[in-house]
């Protein structure tokens, strides 16, 4: 615990210190540049890329090797899984537009013919240089365990080209992601832009390699865009609080992975990502399950109260059992019909009914059909739009009136 | 917004849209033969056709989106591929996703992304020209909502305003009308006019033969390949109409569509 205190304040040496630097940038650069990935709709093709990047990494450390160095220079691996990465992704792009064969044919393909070439070469390498024990394996699931220096800031100089060049492309990326026809039409080049953002994608793969593995990179790419998206409805704005979640991810991920060295890095960094996630899913103010699940029984009350008040107006019966139990359980109605307060209720909702009927006639251009019963007049219309409103109903122009009470 | 500062001074004497031999396919199925066109400055043209004639592939084949086979496409006698600029495109309102993270006034503003440029701001100029914009389809008030929120009229005007706010010289529609309420289509058909109006040419698929004679004074009628082009007067005919739909057109229908006029001949 003692360890994890000081991991938090980043007081826990300085390899821990910029490990965490480093997993929070991550964080901050994938939440960000996955955002998009979610919003063009591109999750397994990052999927496909980022285990595509493993036999890049073991025949980088066989040339390196080969060429008598220490085949373990984290940039040189980085360099190799970057390149059978655009080795994936080409052909995943390649082979719906010039075959019969579809995307998710592809996506399926890439992704397991380059993760199997290297597994294979993996174990060949484990084979080859029985002294150097490569740790290539720590690639696949991340590992914090004996990063060095120059380690952390290839990481941390990574992540802040990906949040630069995110922030920089960031208004083609939401044009094509939303509607690709119409920025066609505006003569962005769509080709280019969906290239640069799998390159942005692609970069926080290889620099997350090393952290989280390249098994797990897409949860980091996809969980905390979706969770962003319980926060907010534009899309800046969920591209930033992506942002702040996979920096948290990566900070509390980090932190405890220093705490306790023997677990791997990078499922704890996405199972933090993932209890973000599900506190989202339930306690979001608008879109999380709770709210929804209030929202919904609230409109129900407020349609059921209104068109039973209304309906015993007319005098007529109500057949919903529901209805019945809302209204005398709200104490609105009781054995001999309407009491005092289900009385003053009625008073309003005629008000608000006649509003409607009055709106419908002086507003012709405003289409409140959406609206109409579902909420009081008072959401839908300004208050000079109202005070226009009551004048018309007054007048005897208005013919249409409701049931008067 | 300055309507006036693009609007050429002396208005070009041909074709706003013009296209030669324009063919495209999807794998080995053609989906548009061979089609010529002329869509006049300063009017509204309607393309037509049956299902699956390649109207709205006509559309996507000009600006870009379906690659074509062969053909020519240019606009006031220039090559389209450098004055993308003059031409605003409103997609079919299903083409996307409307629970994407955005509301009005965002959608609206990405009509003016060029405008501003990759890192330029969104200043308080193109805020009110975007809020124009909206006004003139009748959607100000909703400027803050959520896109998912609105009915299917509204997401039209909405792509409507997001168009105006390019401030094109061509506007190219795919099926305006498709699903919209009566207030949104006369609301459009409004705005289209005072594009007209004001010199601008409008070109838009359109599926409901009944409103072509009062909203269009051209008309592009194709199945695949061309079938008849030219002024509504002379080329909306019963023949033309039979050519086009073949089977498909109910003659009773036809009937109906000719009615008021030969009242008014007798």
């Amino acid at each position: 615990m003692n360890t994890f205190v000081q991991a938090m304040l980043f007081q826990a040496g300085y390899n821990v210190a910029l490990v965490t630097v480093g997993a929070i940038l991550l964080g901050i650069a994938s939440g960000s540049a996955g955002t998009f990935l979610f919003l063009r709709k591109r999750a397994l093709v990052s999927d496909a890329i980022a285990h595509a990047t493993l036999p890049g990494v073991g025949v980088a450390f066989i040339i390196m090797v080969w060429l008598g160095g220490d085949g373990r220079s984290l940039l040189g691996l980085l360099f190799g899984s970057a390149i059978t990465a655009l080795i994936g992704l080409f052909i995943i792009e390649w082979i719906p537009r010039r075959t019969r064969l579809p995307e998710d044919a592809a996506i399926g393909s890439v992704l397991g013919v380059f993760f199997g070439a290297g597994i294979v070469l993996l174990t060949v390498i484990q084979t080859m240089s029985s002294g150097r024990q490569a740790g290539l394996e720590s690639f696949l699931l991340g590992s914090t365990a004996g990063m060095l220096f120059q380690d952390a800031v290839v990481i941390t100089i990574g992540g802040f080209l990906s949040i630069l060049g995110i922030w920089i492309a960031r208004r083609p990326l939401t044009i094509v992601a939303f509607d690709k026809d119409y920025a066609i039409s505006m003569g962005y080049d769509i080709r280019k832009i969906d290239l640069l953002m799998m390159g942005l994608v692609l970069g926080v793969t290889v620099i997350g390699m090393k952290l989280v593995g390249l098994i797990l990179i897409v949860a980091m790419l996809i969980i905390p865009a979706v969770t962003a998206r319980f926060w907010s409805n534009r899309t800046d704005k969920v591209v930033v609080i992506a942002g702040i979640l996979g920096g948290l991810s990566g900070y509390i991920g980090a932190v405890l992975s220093a705490s306790a060295p023997s677990l791997p890095t990078g499922p704890i960094i996405v199972l933090i990502a993932i209890v973000l996630f599900v506190l989202s899913l339930f306690l979001a103010p608008n879109s999380g399950v709770f709210s929804t699940f209030i929202k919904h029984r609230k409109t129900k009350s407020y349609i059921h109260r209104r068109q039973g008040l209304l309906t015993i107006v007319k005098g007529k019966n109500i057949a919903s059992s529901f209805t019945r139990k809302l209204l005398a359980n709200e104490g609105l109605s009781g054995s001999d019909g309407l009491t005092d307060k289900g009385r003053k209720l009625v008073t309003k909702i005629l008000i608000d009914e006649n509003r409607w009927i009055a709106a419908k006639e002086i507003y012709p251009d405003k289409d409140m059909n959406i609206d109409y019963g579902f909420t009081p007049i008072e959401e839908t219309l300004t208050k000079e739009e109202l005070v226009k409103l009551d004048q018309y109903i007054k007048s005897h122009k208005f013919k249409s009136k409701t049931y008067d009470y | 917004m300055s309507n006036t500062t693009n609007t050429p001074e002396i208005i070009p004497s041909g074709p706003a849209l013009k296209i030669d031999g324009l063919t495209v396919s999807y794998g080995d199925k053609t989906a548009i033969f061979a089609v010529d066109a002329n869509f006049p400055i300063a009017s509204m043209s309607a393309i037509i056709g049956p299902n699956g004639a390649g109207k709205s592939t006509l559309l996507k084949a000009v600006i870009g989106v379906q690659p074509k086979l062969s053909g020519q496409i240019h606009i006031f006698d220039n090559p389209i591929e450098n004055n993308l600029k003059k031409i605003a495109y409103v997609p079919q309102r299903v083409s996307v996703d409307w629970d994407f993270p955005t509301n009005v006034i965002d959608v609206v503003q990405m009509g003016l992304y060029r405008q501003v440029g990759l890192l330029g701001r969104m200043k308080s100029k193109q805020v009110s020209i975007a809020m124009e914009c909206l006004d003139r389809v009748g959607m100000a008030d909703l400027w803050q909502k959520q896109i998912g929120q609105l009915s299917g009229g509204q997401q039209q005007r909405v792509f409507l305003a997001r168009a105006l706010a390019q401030d094109a010289e061509i506007y190219l529609l795919d099926e305006p009308f498709s699903g919209v309420d009566a207030v949104t289509e006369r609301a459009i058909i409004d705005v289209l006019k005072s594009l007209k109006s004001k010199n601008k040419s409008v070109i838009a698929v359109h599926h409901d033969l009944a409103t072509v004679r009062d909203y269009f004074d051209y008309v592009l009628m194709i199945n695949i390949k061309n079938i008849a082009e030219g002024l509504i007067n002379d080329t909306f005919t019963n023949e033309n109409l039979q050519s086009t739909y073949g089977g498909k057109l109910e003659l009773t229908h036809a009937e109906q569509l000719f009615a008021p006029k030969d009242r008014a001949t007798k």
